[in-house]
């Protein structure tokens, strides 16, 4: 199995690395579908710009990544195009060896279901031969590093691919079970971009079926085991947070990157819903909608894991899933994160409706995006509409096609 | 009711006016007192007036230091003792340009002898020459300068040389603080808003969001050594559109308004059929004396308009004061304790170029940017100068062409470049065109939030060489707070052109962010270039001694170079606009997807599966709808 991997890394490298050095790089770094005021690389250079010059990157409002992502650009500046490809691989090879994992599972679950003869009868053809299995892993690396949303965010270097990289590891760590690993790894990617806060009621849900506690409230072991995650959670986020003040001496990153997340300032168009919509928002009901459309992001989270319970990993993909479709700056590298695990439930496609339609749309929005800014910004013909018109249907997709997922889980 | 409030308001006003209306005598007779004695002094020192009856004989005007420090000093020992020591000087310089365009530059200057942001001293109640309204404004706000300009069009360096006294397209404000004042914020908000009252200007829409705080390109240019820039605001409006309703109150603060003296001349109508109209109001504290013993609020006047008048005058190149403003000159300001015109001859040393009638015998030399220049003087204040029509009408007839005119030695340009409503480069191109000498300059460039500024793209390049600046202050913008700062100081060297250019995106507003016609764009404050220009003939240093108006207003510390400030060109940049007609739309479309989301969720979390039963088929269903009409059992 490891050649197939290796193959499909140094596949995925030389593509890479053949767009790193071709003119279409220069391109590809400004795209505002690729690239969010969040995580544009351009924005980077520009807060390591400003460190030099003496003057707080937080005291503008270009830079907006978290203090660790200085320093860790402070140092590593020269070689950045090595590191957004070693971050691919790496989050290609965690999505590998998790879903591995949680195929084994699956398995096993699957045999102890079948000897103890639990499957209705016209279940059977719905089991999971492991010839199917076997290719699954590769799959989902191979959905992960060849997708054109990946590659183009790494070409642009957006920080998009390190924060998924983080959200990889996470999983990989959770489905191991080592949850000391899997709370830091969460912390990091709260600290990141605030959202994955959600992933946390998955996680918990996973470690409880893992250990063979059932979510009880009134059971002690249970909230044993959640203190415990939840502490090793919020310790680590504490003790990231303090080291961001120590490394910068002041607060002034929490209003810049959280601040920035939460209350949408900067209308930039991208891929996701919020920017038209708060550029034509009246502005008395702008921080009615902004609390709307930010708590859709951590509503659904409950609900879910009550409805989910049995099926941990599948709400991890669902929450990823709303997380790029209502986060504020969107970008095609969050939705490439979760379209990495569709070939992970690949034994539900039959049961899908409009799968066709939900594809087309995707595909010629994505084609559009480019068409219609080109329109809008360069030449003039068409308007802000037409681009618009693109980020509902595309996100009208998005909408649609997970949620087709769920229904038949 | 009311018409009885009226009748008492009326009494009240008549009774009141009839008061106030001897101590309004008294005043002028006081200053006509002044303007006598100092007429008489005047003609002293000028000892060749008395016999200046022979008009072709050419005489100098005593400007230079040596003479006229002795009468300085006898001046101020006529002087010290008079209680009120207001003083109001006006001229006008004519400087014909080598374009064929005409330069014409009025400077009012009132001399306050009070200081009221000394403490103790903090209402100051008796007005005569210094506006009140002005007065008022600098104690309540503890002002220790103020600058404003308004200008419309823009200055051709190229063309037209260096102004007296420089200024950008639309309206300029800086204001340095007196050191005391805690909230310089407050102070300066609330300043712009009276200011904008005062000169019927848009001066409110100076917000925190367009003022900036240079660090050191905006020193101040009277006393006080103030360095600390937390009590200096500048903001500019380039879009501000000057007109007469901004000239009527300018006019007003003068102290023979526009009845009397240079300022009839001021006609709205022919000031702002120009090329060029730019008119501005500075206040500094200044020393008294040359020891500074005591300190004196100068409050100057400038106006100055370029009359076109190749283009109106059907080809000929001839003008007259006449043919500029369609009034003539009749008397001085009778507060005025000079009032002068000045006509640029350097050119035109021996009469080839063009002639001037009526001719003048007094002759003055002054340094002015750098440049020994000669002028012809007309006194006001002497009956003579009227002649017996009691007009005076300045009339110059061109001879022959002009020559070319010496390059400006410091220069610059601005523009945008780059396409499409996404990014964008600011180039600003600066020439040093001194045949030898390199020398510093400070670049300021204020740019508003909407254009995020990438300062690491930031490249300054002279003769085709990296040209890194040996100071640089930036500071960024916050959205919809505070505007880029950026202040550089580069080593321009000689005979260069140095190009600096910075890249910038554009942001995509709120709706309601736009200005009422967004597709026109969104303009960019000038740049501001500060240097100090090495001149060619020695400055005089001497601050306090009697030159002419347009020669003193920035003081000079040394005599080999002389200050300059040069405005590039305003920018005008487009923002990418969304569509303004559809924000129920927009909200409606985008709830709907949202809702779409919302709704399949509440599907997937409310569905329970259950196994089907089939229905029966149509035309079983029917059969058992007649047969329970009929009371017959039912098909299975």
């Amino acid at each position: 199995m490891a050649a197939p991997l290796t193959l499909l890394l140094i596949v995925a490298v030389t593509i890479r690395a053949v767009l790193f050095r071709s003119s279409l790089a220069e391109l590809i770094l400004e795209r505002v579908e690729v690239v969010s005021p969040l995580n544009a690389w351009k924005r980077v250079v520009e807060g390591l710009a400003l460190l030099d010059l003496g003057v707080s990157p937080y005291s503008g409002d270009v830079f907006h990544e978290t203090p660790l992502m200085i320093y860790l650009f402070h140092f590593m500046v020269d070689y950045a195009e090595i590191v957004f490809m070693v971050t691919d691989g790496l989050t290609a090879v965690a999505l590998y060896l998790s879903i591995q994992t949680y195929n084994k599972n699956v398995f096993r679950k699957q045999k102890y279901a079948l000897e103890s003869d639990r499957y209705p009868a016209d279940c059977l053809e719905l089991l999971r031969s492991p010839k199917e299995m076997f290719y699954i892993p590769l799959k989902v690396a191979m959905f992960y590093l060849l997708n054109p949303f990946t590659i183009l965010s790494c070409v642009a270097k957006s920080t998009c691919g390190l924060n998924n990289a983080i959200i990889a590891l996470f999983i990989l760590c959770t489905l191991k079970g080592s949850a000391l690993l899997s709370g830091i790894l969460l912390a990091l990617a709260t600290y990141q971009s605030i959202y994955p806060l959600t992933l946390f009621a998955p996680a918990l849900l996973f470690f409880l079926q893992r250990l063979y506690i059932p979510v009880n409230l009134r059971r002690s072991s249970f909230w044993f085991f959640t203190l415990q995650y939840a502490f090793i959670y919020v310790g680590s986020l504490v003790v990231i947070t303090g080291l961001s003040f120590f490394l910068l001496g002041s607060w002034d990153f929490i209003p810049s990157v959280y601040g920035f997340i939460f209350s949408v300032p900067d209308l930039t168009p991208n891929i996701g819903l919020f920017w038209y919509f708060f550029a034509e928002m009246f502005e008395h009901f702008r921080l009615f909608f902004i609390c709307v459309f930010q708590i859709n992001v951590f509503f659904y989270t409950i609900p879910l894991s009550i409805k989910l319970k049995e099926h941990p990993v599948f709400l991890i993909f669902m929450q990823i899933a709303i997380i790029s479709i209502f986060k504020s700056y969107p970008t095609v590298g969050d939705v490439a994160l979760y379209m990495a695990f569709l070939p992970a439930w690949s034994h539900l496609y039959r049961f899908l409706r409009n799968i066709f339609l939900v594809s087309c749309v995707l595909l010629a929005c994505s084609a559009l995006f480019p068409v219609l800014w080109h329109l809008w910004i360069y030449a003039g013909s068409a308007n802000s509409n037409f681009y618009y018109a693109i980020t509902l249907l595309f996100n009208f997709g998005q909408v649609k096609g997970p949620i087709l997922i769920s229904h038949f889980t | 009711m009311a018409a009885h409030r009226c009748g008492l308001s009326l009494v009240c006003i008549l009774f009141f006016s009839s008061l106030a209306h001897p101590s309004r005598c008294d005043t002028l007779e006081k200053a006509n007192d002044n303007t006598a004695t100092k007429r008489s002094i005047s003609e002293v020192n000028t000892d060749g007036s008395v016999a200046g009856e022979d008009m072709n004989e050419r005489q100098w005007q005593s400007t230079d230091v040596e003479v006229n420090r002795s009468d300085g000093t006898k001046n101020s020992e006529t002087f010290t003792p008079a209680p009120a020591k207001d003083q109001f000087q006006e001229e006008l310089v004519i400087r014909p340009l080598h374009s064929g365009d005409i330069y014409a530059s009025f400077q009012f200057r009132t001399l306050w002898d009070t200081d009221f942001l000394q403490e103790g001293q903090k209402k100051v109640s008796h007005y005569r020459l210094f506006p009140k309204s002005l007065g008022q404004v600098l104690s309540k706000f503890s002002v220790q300068e103020l600058h404003i300009s308004f200008t419309q069009g823009f200055w051709r360096t190229m063309q037209w040389g260096q102004p007296f006294i420089p200024s950008p397209p639309g309206a300029e404000l800086w204001v340095w603080f007196h050191h005391t004042v805690s909230d310089v914020d407050g102070n300066w908000k609330e300043l712009t808003n009276v200011l904008s009252g005062i000169f019927c200007a848009s001066l409110n829409f100076i917000d925190m969001t367009n003022t900036v705080q240079p660090s050191a390109s905006f020193k101040p240019l009277g006393l006080g050594n103030a360095t600390d820039h937390r009590f200096l605001r500048y903001a500019t409006l380039p879009r501000e559109i000057v007109c007469t309703e901004n000239l009527t109150p300018w006019k007003k603060l003068l102290p023979c308004g526009s009845k009397a003296g240079l300022a009839v001349l001021m006609k709205s109508e022919k000031l702002f059929h120009s090329s060029f109209h730019s008119q501005a109001v500075h206040i500094r504290p200044i020393c008294q004396d040359e020891q500074c013993t005591s300190k004196a609020w100068e409050l100057r006047q400038t106006l100055n308009v370029v009359f076109d008048h190749y283009t109106s005058g059907q080809g000929k190149k001839e003008w007259s004061l006449f043919k500029m403003f369609s009034r003539t000159l009749t008397e001085a300001c009778p507060l005025a304790s000079s009032s002068k015109v000045y006509v640029d001859i350097t050119d035109n040393p021996e009469g080839e170029l063009f002639e001037l009638s009526p001719a003048t015998p007094l002759l003055s030399q002054a340094v002015v940017l750098g440049d020994r220049r000669t002028y012809s003087v007309y006194d006001l204040t002497r009956a003579e100068t009227f002649g017996q029509l009691r007009s005076f009408n300045l009339l110059l007839r061109w001879k022959g062409d002009s020559g070319d005119m010496l390059r400006p030695l410091l220069h610059a340009e601005r523009y945008v470049a780059g396409f499409g409503l996404q990014t964008g480069e600011i180039h600003t191109v600066i020439y040093n065109n001194h045949p030898y000498r390199a020398f510093p300059v400070l670049l300021m460039d204020s740019v508003p939030w909407y254009l995020q500024l990438y300062i690491h793209t930031l490249t300054v390049t002279s003769k085709s060489r990296d040209n890194k600046p040996s100071y640089i202050h930036y500071q960024p913008a916050k959205d919809r707070h505070r505007p880029h700062l950026l202040e550089m100081l580069i080593q321009l060297p000689p005979h260069s052109m140095t190009e600096v250019t910075v890249q910038f995106e554009r942001a995509l507003l709120k709706w309601t962010e736009y200005t009422p016609d967004p597709n026109h764009g969104f303009y960019v404050g000038s740049s501001v270039i500060s240097a100090l220009v090495p001149s060619m003939v020695a400055m005089s240093t001497n601050f306090t001694q009697d030159q002419p108006l347009f020669s003193s207003f920035v003081p000079v510390k040394e005599e080999s170079s002389y200050f300059v400030r040069v405005y590039t060109e305003p920018l005008l940049v487009n923002l990418p606009t969304p569509d303004f007609s559809m924000p129920y739309n927009v909200i409606c479309l985008t709830c709907t997807v949202v809702a779409v989301g919302y709704g399949s969720f509440y599907n997937l979390l409310t569905r329970t599966f259950q196994v089907d039963e089939p229905s029966p088929p149509l035309a079983k269903r029917l059969a058992n709808f007649i047969r329970r009409i009929r009371g017959v059992p039912l098909l299975a």
